[in-house]
C-alpha cells in the first residue's frame, strides 16, 4: 500500500504535477535505509537535493556605510569652499593693490615726463636770457 | 536602513542566492563573486528596498540575470568558467563515500542540463519554491515551468538509470 503510493507519487513527480508536500513525502521515503530495490536508482536524485540545500554562502560581504561617506564628503566640500573664498578674497585684494600701484606709477611717470618737457622750455628761456644780457652788455 | 537591518533582511536568503549562482556558474569562486555582487547592488539600493514587496524574489531575479549575463559574456569571449570544486573534503566510511560519489554524479548530471532546466530544478527541488513563485522569478508561464521541470527530472532519471545499469562501483 505504502509502495503503491510512492510509485504513484513518483509518476506524478516526473510529470511535475506533485505538490511541495508530496515531494517532501518522496524525499522522506528516499532518505530511509531500506527502500525497494527497483526504486534504489532514484535515491541519488532525492538525496542530492537535500545535500545541495546544505550549501552555505560563507564569504563576508564588505558593506560600506555609504551615507556616512557622503556626509563627510559634504563637510570637506564646505571646508574647501570656505578656504577658497577666504584665500581668493585675499588674492583679489593683493591684485587690486598691485593694479592701484601700477596706475599711480603711470600717473607719476606722466607727471615726470611733463616736468621734463617744462625744463626743456626753460632751457630756451635761459638762452633768451643770455642773449638779452649780451645785448644789454653791448650797450 | 542600517547595516544590521539590511543583514537581517538578507540573511535568510543569501544562501539561496549563492546556490542558484553556483548552479548556473558551477564554479564556487564565480558563484561567491556573483552573490557578493548581487548583495552589494541590493545594499546600494537599500533606500528603495522597502518598496519591493518581496526582497527575496527580487534578489533571486537579480542573481539569475547577473549569472546569465556572466555566462553570456564568458561565452562571447570564448572563455570557459573554470572550477575545481568537484571534490569535497569529507571522508570516512564506505557508505559515506558511496553517497558522496552519487552526489558527485548528480552534480555532473545537473551541470549538463540546459540553463532553464537547471534553474527550475534548483528552485523547485532544492529550494522548494511554489510554482507561482518560480513563474514570477523566471518570468515564465506556469505550463512552461511544468514542462521544463518534468523534462529536467526525466533527463536526470535517464542519466541515473544509465549509470545504474553500468553498475555502481
Amino acid at each position: 500500500m505504502e509502495l503503491d503510493r510512492i510509485e504513484n507519487l513518483l509518476e506524478k513527480y516526473f510529470e511535475a504535477t506533485t505538490t511541495i508536500a508530496e515531494e517532501k513525502i518522496l524525499k522522506q521515503y528516499f532518505s530511509q535505509e531500506n527502500i525497494e530495490p527497483h526504486l534504489e536508482q532514484h535515491r541519488p536524485m532525492f538525496n542530492y537535493f537535500s545535500v545541495a540545500k546544505e550549501e552555505r554562502f560563507t564569504k563576508q560581504v564588505p558593506l560600506k556605510p555609504r551615507r556616512n561617506y557622503y556626509k563627510w564628503m559634504s563637510v570637506a566640500a564646505v571646508a574647501i569652499l570656505t578656504f577658497g573664498i577666504y584665500f581668493g578674497n585675499q588674492y583679489r585684494e593683493r591684485k587690486q593693490a598691485e593694479i592701484a600701484y601700477q596706475e599711480t606709477k603711470k600717473a607719476f611717470e606722466l607727471l615726470a615726463e611733463n616736468f621734463g618737457r617744462g625744463t626743456e622750455k626753460v632751457a630756451y628761456l635761459q638762452e633768451f636770457e643770455a642773449a638779452k644780457q649780451k645785448i644789454y652788455n653791448n650797450d | 536602513m542600517q547595516q544590521s537591518d539590511f543583514l537581517n533582511v538578507v540573511m535568510p536568503f543569501k544562501d539561496k542566492l549563492y546556490r542558484l549562482a553556483k548552479r548556473l556558474l558551477i564554479s564556487k569562486e564565480e558563484a561567491e563573486d556573483a552573490t557578493q555582487e548581487v548583495l552589494l547592488k541590493l545594499w546600494s539600493k537599500n533606500e528603495s528596498m522597502a518598496d519591493y514587496k518581496n526582497v527575496e524574489a527580487f534578489a533571486m531575479t537579480m542573481t539569475k540575470n547577473f549569472c546569465l549575463d556572466r555566462l553570456k559574456s564568458k561565452q562571447a569571449s570564448n572563455l570557459k568558467l573554470v572550477h575545481s570544486n568537484y571534490q569535497d573534503e569529507n571522508t570516512s566510511l564506505q557508505k559515506q563515500l558511496e553517497a558522496e560519489d552519487s552526489v558527485r554524479w548528480m552534480e555532473r548530471i545537473m551541470d549538463t542540463l540546459p540553463e532553464q532546466q537547471k534553474m527550475v530544478l534548483q528552485l523547485r527541488d532544492v529550494e522548494q519554491y511554489e510554482f507561482e513563485e518560480i513563474c514570477e522569478l523566471l518570468d515564465m508561464k506556469p505550463t512552461a515551468v511544468r514542462v521544463t521541470l518534468s523534462r529536467a527530472r526525466k533527463t536526470v532519471r535517464e542519466e541515473l538509470a544509465k549509470k545504474h545499469s553500468y553498475g555502481i562501483g
